[in-house]
């Protein structure tokens, strides 16, 4: 019943996909993180034109569909290609790989802010008015203190985010990209065997995913040293 | 032409296929939610069962079902749908291809997709649950299905509201992808016009305008359902 050899030679084609995804991933993952960050220093700022900026750009790419994002950016901005030629832009946008990793980054970046914001905000008041107290100057204030406990903070709900960039950058087969998900919808439209060949996908997703979250897990136990068990009392 | 007269509603205008298109987005959600719905209580109930294998079951549904791209599962329903069909069809003597409707393949991945996650919901709303309201229940004589329908079912409800207004979000960005199927809802409706006036960024423009107004709306409206739910608390 089971066609070992369609499987194999599925999962071989699949395998083709995975470095595509993952570069997409860390790609996106890397210059959303900036976007992010950025935003969320907009937000804080306490600048009341950075902070509408920042409410603006993270309304927007929250409330769109990733898919409208791409190919606004993809086939939109072609509308606009002899701006872009005498700009010297569009190599960048001819490109469906730089379109697909500007707006993965760009809808990240807006979901990310918020993550930061928040885990910012929950950096306990006693804390940095201890750090002040000992006179550290504002960014020693933040890198020692606001930044790890806001790191340590916000790693469960990054990892969320983390993982369902992996699951998003399958949208950029729209846009001619054969990553896994492309791989498997022209395995589909040639075999017509659309349950192994999902059935194969979702394992490569379901592995990544497994894979993030036990990372996720050890940087987890590596930014909670007050969780850790007291070391064994040294010999005199 | 401006962007003006053609997002219009006069003639040439595309101002009133997108509306319907907008239409079919919000019936496609609808509809993919409401079967999530039914599929996310059942899944939750299983969760929530005594019974090992029901629960491994339904464990395995909510895992595969949120760890796999939306993608990728609605193509194996379109696909595997139409695979499916034609087997079925075989049986009865019909041959080849058979299409499926794609408003229907629509409605069941983005009901499969989002029972995964209302089933986390239902389950979080349902463990919140103050046990002392279903003793009270009992003490007064309720039996298991009144305590079902006037104790637990409103007061499950009440706390999974939040959590549903986050996955109906979810669900109406993922409509989007149903696109890929030909269905015209609001994105495919847009690549209609994009591709038919040579102005690809303003028809994009356009649709992301008005799945924003939807989102935003939504949001409001669930703020207000939360409020009336909780008017009880203070």
């Amino acid at each position: 019943m089971i066609d070992v050899a369609f499987l194999d030679a599925t999962v071989r084609t699949l395998l083709g996909g995975v470095p595509l995804t993952l570069s997409l991933t860390a790609g996106s993952v890397a210059l959303g993180g900036v976007l992010a960050a950025l935003a969320a220093w907009g937000r804080l700022s306490g600048i009341v034109p950075l902070d509408w900026i920042a409410r603006l750009y993270i309304f927007v790419f929250r409330g769109t569909p990733l898919l409208v994002q791409i190919f606004l950016i993809y086939y939109g901005l072609g509308q606009f290609r002899p701006v872009l030629q005498a700009w010297g832009l569009w190599t960048f946008f001819r490109e469906p790989y730089w379109c697909a990793l500007l707006a993965l980054a760009l809808n990240t970046g807006a979901y990310t802010a918020e993550i930061f914001r928040g885990a910012v905000l929950s950096v306990p008041y006693g804390a940095l008015v201890a750090g002040r107290a000992c006179g550290m100057p504002r960014l020693l204030l933040f890198r020692r203190i606001t930044l790890p406990l806001a790191t340590r903070q916000a790693l469960p709900a990054y990892g969320n985010e983390v993982i369902s960039v992996v699951k998003a950058t399958s949208l950029a087969s729209t846009i001619t990209l054969m990553e896994i998900t492309g791989l498997a919808q022209k395995l589909i439209a040639q075999s017509f065997r659309a349950l192994e060949v999902f059935v194969c996908a979702g394992a490569f997703y379901l592995a990544l995913t497994f894979v993030i979250i036990g990372l996720l897990r050890l940087a987890e136990a590596w930014l909670s040293p007050d969780l850790r068990p007291r070391p064994a009392a040294r010999p005199a | 032409m401006s962007a003006f007269t053609l997002l219009g509603f006069g003639p040439g205008g595309w101002g009133g296929a997108l509306l319907v298109a907008a239409g079919t987005t919000l019936g496609l959600a609808l509809c993919g939610f409401l079967l999530g719905a039914v599929l996310g209580g059942l899944a939750a109930s299983a969760k929530l069962s005594g019974l090992l294998p029901l629960r491994a079951l339904a464990e395995g549904y909510t895992t595969l079902l949120r760890g796999v791209p939306d993608l990728l599962v609605i193509y194996l329903m379109y696909f595997g749908g139409s695979a499916a069909l034609g087997v079925v069809g075989g049986w009865f003597g019909a041959e080849g291809f058979i299409g499926v409707p794609a408003f229907g393949v629509g409605v069941v991945a983005l009901g499969v997709i989002s029972g995964a996650y209302q089933a986390e919901v239902f389950r979080g709303a349902y463990l919140a649950l103050d046990r002392g309201q279903i003793e009270a229940a009992r003490a007064v004589g309720m039996h298991r299905g009144l305590i079902l329908r006037r104790v637990v079912a409103p007061l499950v409800a009440r706390d999974a509201l939040p959590g549903l207004g986050n996955v109906w979000q979810i669900l109406l960005k993922d409509s989007a992808l149903v696109s890929v199927t030909g269905l015209v809802e609001l994105l495919r409706q847009a690549q209609v016009g994009a591709g038919s006036t040579r102005q690809p960024f303003t028809f994009y423009l356009a649709a992301g305008a008005l799945y924003l107004a939807i989102t935003s709306l939504s949001t409001w409206g669930f703020s207000r359902a939360e409020a009336h739910a909780r008017r009880g608390i203070r």
